[in-house]
């Protein structure tokens, strides 16, 4: 589903990503750990296209398309998704508009006709038992005066309604207490099937007791420095990132950017 | 130029002392007339020398020989005019005008009760069961000494609405004032007095729209008395021709603890100056005075607003939202004054601008001048664009850029238009700005 090879990519000039190769086939669940900087975030980033990261050198290849000529929005369309670790207030647009406008737009893409307002009520209702989600928060401007937990869950909300091929988490559990970290954890080992992958970045192996990934990579210096399987995420718990030590070369400002 | 301009203002004259002949004798009145076109011909139309008029310009209306008129026969069917503004909710509670006169085919009245006053200001004039409610307020509130639109409109004096709610009185139907504009190069003075009495409550709307896109002048004074305790809300929605200049005052008297609730929405005319003055000068009074304004191409759209807090534990909100495109330009200029006396006063004012040009302008002018210590007030402006990471998050999840910032622009008039308690006035905000954004993105 989705191939990284030798992928380069920074922000501003400065260089943090120096030659990932990631696989990730249909059915997995793939964790990126690593310590602050190491650039799980910007690999992240750089997956769902933000303008201000570019990449250097190497390919992403998504389906066997090449997913970097790809705008953001044609890659959700196709299939990607990533939660933010800091989602966005959209004042004024409320929760079920911007879903419903979303959920219509990838309909469009595919083909298929668009739901009116009534028959998104329904679905939306049917999508938010995935995460708890109280019905008041879809009237309300989105993500805008939610608590912390409740815009991760909402960033969850919003994958059960795009029903991605390619979810990308980024850090969702920062900031989460335990009952929300379980709710949010438990949609997404919802939504995940054979047919679908998802690509946990997270910094503490806490996630992993929820999630669990079929394989874990260690990011350091913006390069992989271990992989393994779920027992590497305990092995980390124990020892923590510092005797994964970073590529020579990458040590210096470029590897504390994340 | 100077030469030219009296002329202009003699064409005025001419047109007032043919008016003025052709009416009844109404003493009082006609000497309110004739001072205000007396103060007209002293002032003129202001210029941009004067601090008020800094950034509005409007040579062109000076210009232009607008020619005032009393009546004007409609061109277009009942069911056309009905079709260019609809309230549902004030169908059998509004006044219909075109080009300054009352239409009563097109007007209803039957939802209001037999105590609630609502007629034509012509009318109520010459009625002595209201000439003295009328002419105690009339021109009281709006200032026609330094402002010359004001005095021409007051010399103008003839069609308009007097609405009268009694002591006590809920008035459950929205009061409809629609003014349609029609006439080409001709200018009309609608003229509004609104009297609420004691602990009385209601809801009135102002819609200003053309027939035709033409090119003409709108000079509209409304002014409203409050005594204590009454609460009234009042939509303004202007949507005159896009050739067309609209100027207009709204001037506001509170009595104690009334409450007053304005929303102001700038959609038309080429170029538009609004003047809102809420005096506070009774102690517990409070008012909202939201607007937004919407101005796309050459459009110029103006605010000049005026929160004077003259006594204590009076409270002011204001928001006002812009948004801008093409080489449009808008001016907010918004005046706070907390006097000596009035302490305990809560004044909150903030005026937010989104450009979606790059060749968009906006001046704006927050000012705060606070003469009492023991107050709570707070202002702040700002212009900015849309936000790039707002935008991000709306493209990672499949929404084209394009239809994002439109999505975002309507977020940003949101706020404004969601406070509209009115259902059909709302609802037709929501498909205008949708409307207009569907249509820059097509552009």
């Amino acid at each position: 589903m989705l191939e990284i090879k030798n992928l380069y990519a920074g922000i501003d000039g400065n260089e943090i990503l120096k030659g990932i190769n990631l696989t990730v086939k249909k059915g997995e669940i793939h964790a990126i750990m690593g310590p602050n900087g190491s650039g799980k975030s910007t690999l992240a980033k750089v997956l769902s296209g933000h303008p201000a990261y570019q990449v250097t050198k190497g390919e992403v290849l998504y389906e066997g398309k090449n997913l970097l000529e790809l705008s953001p929005d044609e890659r959700a369309r196709e299939g990607i998704f990533m939660a933010f670790q800091y989602p966005i207030e959209v004042p004024g647009v409320s929760n079920a508009q911007f879903l419903r406008l979303a959920y219509n737009e990838k309909r469009k893409h595919l083909g298929e006709e668009e739901l009116d307002p009534l028959e998104f009520k329904d679905l939306l209702k049917e999508r938010a038992k995935v995460v708890e989600m109280d019905a008041s928060l879809m009237t309300r401007s989105v993500n805008e005066g939610f608590s912390g937990g409740e815009k991760k869950r909402n960033e969850i909300l919003q994958m059960a309604v795009l029903e991605p091929k390619l979810a990308v988490l980024d850090e969702t559990d920062s900031g989460l207490d335990i009952d929300a970290l379980r709710i949010v954890a438990g949609g997404v080992n919802q939504l995940h099937n054979a047919n679908n992958a998802v690509i946990l970045v997270t910094h503490y192996q806490r996630l992993l007791n929820y999630i669990v990934p079929h394989f874990v990579h260690v990011l350091a210096g913006g390069r992989i420095a271990k992989e393994g399987g779920k027992e590497l995420a305990l092995e980390l718990e124990q020892k923590g990132y510092d005797w994964l030590k970073p590529m020579p070369e990458t040590s210096g400002a470029s590897a504390r950017i994340n | 130029m100077v030469a030219e301009l009296t002329q202009k203002e003699n064409l005025y004259q001419e047109a007032f002392r043919a008016l003025q002949e052709s009416r009844g004798v109404s003493s009082r009145l006609d000497r309110l007339r004739e001072n205000a076109m007396e103060r007209f011909v002293e002032l003129g139309f202001p210029s941009v020398k004067e601090e008020e008029w800094k950034y509005t310009n409007v040579a062109a209306i000076a210009r232009t020989d607008f020619k005032p008129i009393s009546s004007a026969p409609s061109s277009k069917s009942d069911a056309e005019l009905n079709q260019l503004v609809s309230v549902p909710e004030a169908r059998a509670s509004q006044l219909v005008f075109i080009d300054g006169a009352l239409q009563k085919n097109l007007s209803s009245l039957a939802a209001l009760g037999e105590h609630v006053v609502v007629i034509d200001l012509g009318q109520a004039i010459a009625d002595e069961r209201y000439s003295e409610v009328v002419c105690t307020h009339l021109a009281r509130q709006a200032d026609y000494i330094v402002n010359g639109f004001t005095a021409l409109n007051t010399a103008f004096i003839n069609h308009g609405a007097f609405i009268y709610i009694p002591k006590g009185v809920t008035v459950e139907a929205p009061i409809h004032l629609l003014f349609v504009a029609r006439g080409e190069n001709t200018a009309n003075f609608p003229r509004v007095l609104i009297v609420a009495e004691e602990n009385s409550s209601a809801t009135i709307v102002e819609n200003f729209v053309s027939a035709e896109e033409a090119h003409y002048l709108t000079n509209a004074v409304t002014e409203i008395v409050l005594a204590e305790g009454a609460r009234l809300e009042h939509y303004k929605v202007q949507r005159d021709s896009i050739e067309a200049f609209h100027v207009a005052t709204t001037a506001v008297g509170l009595g104690p603890n009334s409450s007053y609730d304005a929303t102001t929405i700038t959609f038309g005319a080429k170029l538009s100056r609004h003047d809102i003055v809420v005096t506070m000068d009774h102690e517990g009074a409070e008012c909202g005075v939201d607007g937004l304004y919407l101005v796309t191409g050459d459009q110029h759209a103006d605010t000049h607003s005026v929160i004077d807090h003259r006594q204590p534990q009076c409270t002011s909100h204001q928001l006002y939202k812009g948004i801008l495109d093409g080489k449009s330009r808008a001016v907010f200029n918004g005046k706070v004054f907390v006097r000596h006396n009035a302490q305990k006063t809560d004044a909150m004012q903030t005026n937010k601008n989104l450009l979606l040009s790059n060749d968009a302008r906006v001046d704006t002018k927050p000012q705060l001048e606070i003469l009492a210590d023991d107050v709570k007030c707070a202002h702040g402006a700002a212009v900015g664009q849309i936000d790039e990471e707002e935008l991000f998050y709306l493209e990672t999840r499949g929404i084209h850029p394009d239809l994002g910032r439109n999505l975002l622009t309507y977020g940003f008039a949101e706020e404004v238009i969601a406070k509209i308690k009115l259902d059909s006035i709302r609802k037709q905000l929501d498909e205008t700005v949708l409307n207009r954004l569907n249509a820059s993105l097509e552009a």
